[in-house]
C-alpha cells in the first residue's frame, strides 16, 4: 500500500515488512520488545511527518487520542 | 442528530490470523477507494500494542453534499489496541476535516467466537452525524447505504486478504444480524429521505444493517 508521501513508500514497505514479522513471530507469542523495527520506524516517520505537513493535514486532529478517552462514542442504551 | 448502526460478522479464521491480516488489509480487490495508508504512531503499553494509522480514501460524497464538500479525498484516522493475551483487537476510525458536514465514526471489536474458538467475531458500530441544518434524514439514508457498502468491503476485502494469507483455513463466512435493512443502490434523495423516515418510524432504537459480501 502506498504512503501519503510518494517518496516514503519504500521506507514504509521496509518498516511494514519488519513490523509484520515481529507481530507474528514475537508479539503474538508474548514478546513485547519491539526494538528490532525501531530504526526502520524512525526514518519512515521522519518522511511521513514531512509529507503530512505538505498535505496540510491538521496534525492536532490526527494526534488527538479518542479510543479509550472520554470522547469515545458509546452505543445508545438498548430500550427493548 | 447522531445515527447509530451496528452489525456483527463472523470470520472463519482464528483471532491470531485476523490480527495479522488486519495490518495487511490494503490493498485488496474491494479497496480501490483506499489511496494511502501510513502508521503514524505505535507504542507498547503494558502487554498491548497501541497504533494510529492515517488513511486517505476517495471521497464518496452524494450529489447533494457536493455543495458543502469539494475535497476529492478524505483523511481518516484509525486508532487500534491489540491485546494478544485477552485476544481482543479494537479499532476506532474517524474522519478528519468536514466533520460538521458529516462525521463518521466506526468502531470494530474483534474477539474469539464463543461458538468456535477457531473463528473470530467482528462487532461493528457506526455513528453518523451532521450539523448541517435540515440534512438529518438525508444523512441517515446516505449513512446507512455507506455503512452497508463498507460492511461488504470490510468483510469481502478482509476475507480475501485472509484467504490469501492463510489458504488452508475455511473461507466461507456467515453473518448474524438482528434485522435486515436494504436500500437500493441508485435511489434518489427523495426516496432515500422517505426510506429514512420510514426507518425512523419503524425503529426507535439502533438500526441493524446486514452485511452482504460480494453483492453490489
Amino acid at each position: 500500500m502506498n504512503s501519503i508521501g510518494e517518496n516514503c513508500s519504500e521506507l514504509k514497505n521496509q518498516y511494514d515488512h519488519c513490523f509484520l514479522t515481529w507481530f507474528s513471530e514475537k508479539f503474538l507469542k508474548g514478546d513485547t520488545n519491539d526494538e528490532v523495527c525501531a530504526p526502520f520506524f524512525k526514518v519512515y516517520q521522519q518522511c511521513v511527518k514531512k509529507a503530512m505537513k505538505e498535505h496540510h493535514i491538521d496534525l492536532k486532529e490526527v494526534e488527538k487520542d479518542v479510543l479509550g478517552s472520554a470522547d469515545e462514542h458509546a452505543p445508545p442504551p438498548k430500550n427493548t | 442528530m447522531v445515527k447509530y448502526f451496528e452489525t456483527t460478522s463472523v470470520f472463519r479464521f482464528s483471532w491470531d490470523q485476523v490480527a495479522q491480516g488486519f495490518w495487511k488489509r490494503y490493498p485488496n480487490p474491494h479497496s480501490n477507494h483506499v489511496l494511502s495508508e501510513d502508521t503514524i504512531f505505535r507504542e507498547i503499553r503494558g502487554n498491548k500494542l497501541f497504533t494510529k494509522r492515517l488513511l486517505t480514501k476517495t471521497n464518496r460524497v452524494p450529489k447533494w453534499g457536493e455543495h458543502f464538500v469539494n475535497a476529492r479525498t478524505v483523511k481518516i484516522v484509525e486508532e487500534s489496541i491489540t491485546d494478544p493475551k485477552e485476544k481482543v483487537l479494537i479499532t476506532y476510525t474517524r474522519n478528519i476535516g468536514y466533520v460538521r458536514v458529516m462525521s463518521i465514526v466506526e468502531k470494530v471489536v474483534y474477539t474469539v467466537s464463543r461458538e468456535n474458538p477457531n473463528w473470530t467475531v467482528a462487532e461493528r458500530s457506526a455513528w453518523i452525524d451532521s450539523q448541517v441544518f435540515g440534512f438529518g434524514r438525508a444523512i441517515q439514508a446516505f449513512g446507512l447505504e455507506r455503512f452497508r457498502k463498507n460492511c461488504q468491503q470490510m468483510v469481502g476485502g478482509f476475507n480475501y486478504v485472509l484467504t490469501t494469507m492463510f489458504p488452508n483455513s475455511t473461507t466461507t463466512l456467515s453473518h448474524m444480524t438482528s434485522d435486515e435493512v436494504m436500500t437500493s443502490k441508485k435511489e434518489t434523495l427523495k426516496d432515500a429521505a422517505k426510506k429514512a423516515t420510514d426507518l425512523a418510524k419503524s425503529k426507535a432504537g439502533p438500526i441493524y444493517a446486514s452485511c452482504q459480501p460480494n453483492k453490489t
